[in-house]
């Protein structure tokens, strides 16, 4: 049975800005049931007396003080974009038209 | 069109304000990067705040402190115990492709802020006080006027992306009618004034320490409360007036014809005083929230949160009650000085000699008058509290009448220097020497026997005509009242 509908598909490829042809969505939906399937036996586990955690490392507090460290430098900073334009990271159109 | 009063007689407005205050940490929320406003494009950057693979976060220890002193001045609770979560949206502001922020667990709930609108108190509840990390920002380049609509591509500068902002966010605030623009700015400012007081941020509007979305809604009187809309990049307080006004006008005329709200993000421009729609943002779930997996929760230990609370400095409503009284004003005298945001000018002044009637003076005299022409904050005319001290001393000690005063006050505004240079420069000093006045006014007597006459027949009113001739040939640097004392005394019986 589908866990993920095809508007569903297609309202998280708008989020994620992918463009995705209807075909894609189909292809998709079928990859992303498989891998919810899966995850959806996690949830099969009785878990009723253990506490939720975010973190698998029992610690709190884990701070830094206020002090400068070194940073990149800027060449490198930027020698991993595709595109970079006047020291800054150059990125196609964010908004389509009528967005 | 119904006006901003025909709307107010019609409908009840809710608004809620939502802040963004850039923390002044000498170093970003996760990383060491440095802070500084203005540096070159991406020279504050590394491995973490560009969220480039295998990089991991460490908070910033003075950050969660300013957080939680923020919160304690808001008459906040602050948790026990909380974590941080990823808000993910897809934007090339944050490289990470999500954004470190607070979602159900905040740092600090339930509190309130006090805010004074001419005279009358209202209590802005605050919903929560929340830490997150700000984004960088884009240079939108190939459209109209640099906005992202038609925008062919965007340059982004990562230096802004990490450093700690802390976002306050208001309950709704119903109840207020016609008040709701004036209310809404107060809260700002007041917001501000707490803020800088703390000393943990510059809270500088005009710089973008300090940002502002405004959500407004209105509702036929006794209904219940209508569809809000949130109006971003409210950038100063007179914005914040102006925003909430321009709004709850839409909004009712929308709704007078028969309208309805559309739930809406809009951008208030500057220029106009009015917003336009914005783009449609994703709702809650659409971020995703969920802890952040590369932090460990937060636990502020009751004692520590209980001594910061302990040192908290006098807060702004309290200072301004005391010097309310120390300076022997009203209640209104002070909201005048408060709106002309002159509080601190004053008090810097008194505390270099000035008495605080005379440095009221001068700060809500000329030099607002000066910053009101200029357009400018009053704190911003180049003239120091300092230099006002200076110049009141010069007036107390009989070197400076208060015309020749405002004369040496142009010339400091001027940049020429503290007023003992503008005097010696310009060659400003009170005629003192009786001997000098004497003669002046018994030249101005000579010159003018029928109103001599009309003195010595008790008619003191006439004075002014020799005054006047006596200033005259002094070029003004006479003491108006010496003068006149000489000429009563060379002119009675
Ligand atoms: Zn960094």
């Amino acid at each position: 049975m589908a866990t993920i509908s095809r508007e569903e598909v297609a309202h998280l490829a708008r989020l994620s800005r992918l463009a995705v042809t209807d075909e894609e969505i189909d292809m998709f939906a079928g990859q992303l049931d498989t891998i919810l399937q899966a995850v959806a036996r996690v949830g099969e586990v009785d878990v009723e007396d253990v506490p939720a955690t975010s973190h698998n490392v029992d610690l709190v507090n884990v701070l830094r003080d206020d002090v400068i460290d070194a940073c990149l430098d800027r060449d490198l900073a930027l020698a991993g974009a595709p595109d970079p334009f006047s020291n800054r990271f150059r990125v196609p159109q964010i908004l389509a038209e009528g967005e | 069109m119904l006006s901003f009063d025909d709307v107010v007689a019609r409908y009840e407005p809710v608004i809620g304000l939502e802040t963004h205050v850039e923390l002044g940490t000498q170093t970003k929320m996760f990383c060491g990067c440095p802070t500084v406003f203005g540096a070159e494009p991406n020279t504050q950057v590394c491995p973490v705040c560009l969220g480039l693979p295998g990089s991991l976060p460490v908070t910033n220890k003075a950050a969660i402190e300013a957080t939680v002193r923020i919160g304690l001045a808001l008459n906040c609770s602050i948790a026990s115990w909380c974590r941080f979560a990823r808000k993910n949206y897809f934007y090339p502001d944050m490289p990470k492709n999500f954004q470190i922020s607070q979602y159900d667990e905040p740092l600090c709930s339930d509190g309130y802020l006090d805010v004074e609108v001419d005279g009358e108190l209202f209590r802005i509840g605050i919903e929560r006080v929340h830490l997150e990390e700000d984004t960088g920002k884009s240079l939108h380049v190939g459209g109209a006027t640099g906005r992202i609509h038609g925008a062919t591509e965007s340059l982004v500068d990562f230096n802004r992306a990490g450093i700690p902002l802390v976002e306050i966010v208001t309950k709704p605030v119903p109840g207020i009618g016609a008040r709701a623009p004036e209310v809404a700015k107060a809260y700002v400012a007041e917001l501000r004034d707490v803020i800088r007081t703390l000393g943990v941020s510059d809270v500088k509007m005009e710089q973008g320490s300090m940002r502002c979305d405004v959500n407004t809604s209105l509702n036929k009187l006794g209904e219940t409360w209508g569809t809000r809309t949130e109006t971003k990049n409210v950038n100063s307080l007179r914005s914040v007036e102006r925003s909430v006004r321009s709004e709850m006008i839409r909004q009712g005329n929308i709704l007078e014809n028969g309208g309805h709200i559309i739930q809406e993000t809009r951008h208030f421009h500057e220029d106009t005083g009015e917003s336009t729609s914005g783009r449609s943002k994703e709702t809650a779930t659409d971020y995703r929230y969920f802890p952040e997996p590369d932090l460990v929760p937060l636990a502020p230990d009751a004692t520590w949160v209980k001594e910061l609370k302990a040192a908290l400095p006098e807060l702004p409503r309290v200072h301004r009650a005391r010097l309310t009284a120390e300076w022997g004003l009203s209640a209104l005298d002070m909201q005048s000085i408060l709106n002309a945001g002159a509080v601190e000018l004053i008090e810097q002044t008194v505390a270099q000699g000035a008495s605080p009637e005379a440095a009221r003076k001068w700060w809500l005299g000329e030099l607002s008058r000066h910053a009101n022409e200029r357009g400018i904050e009053l704190g911003d005319s180049g003239v120091t509290p300092s230099q006002v001290a200076q110049l009141q001393k010069l007036v107390d000690e009989g070197k400076l009448t208060d015309k020749l005063a405002r004369q040496v006050l142009e010339g400091v505004l001027a940049g020429e220097g503290d007023p003992a240079e503008v005097m010696a420069a310009r060659g400003i000093e009170v005629v003192s020497d009786t001997g000098a006045l004497t003669v002046a006014v018994d030249e101005a007597i000579a010159a003018n026997p029928d109103i001599a006459e009309k003195i010595r027949g008790g008619n003191q009113a006439a004075a002014g005509v020799l005054i006047g001739a006596v200033m005259k040939t002094t070029r003004g640097q006479a003491d108006a009242k010496t003068v006149r004392e000489l000429v009563l005394s060379r002119l009675s019986n």
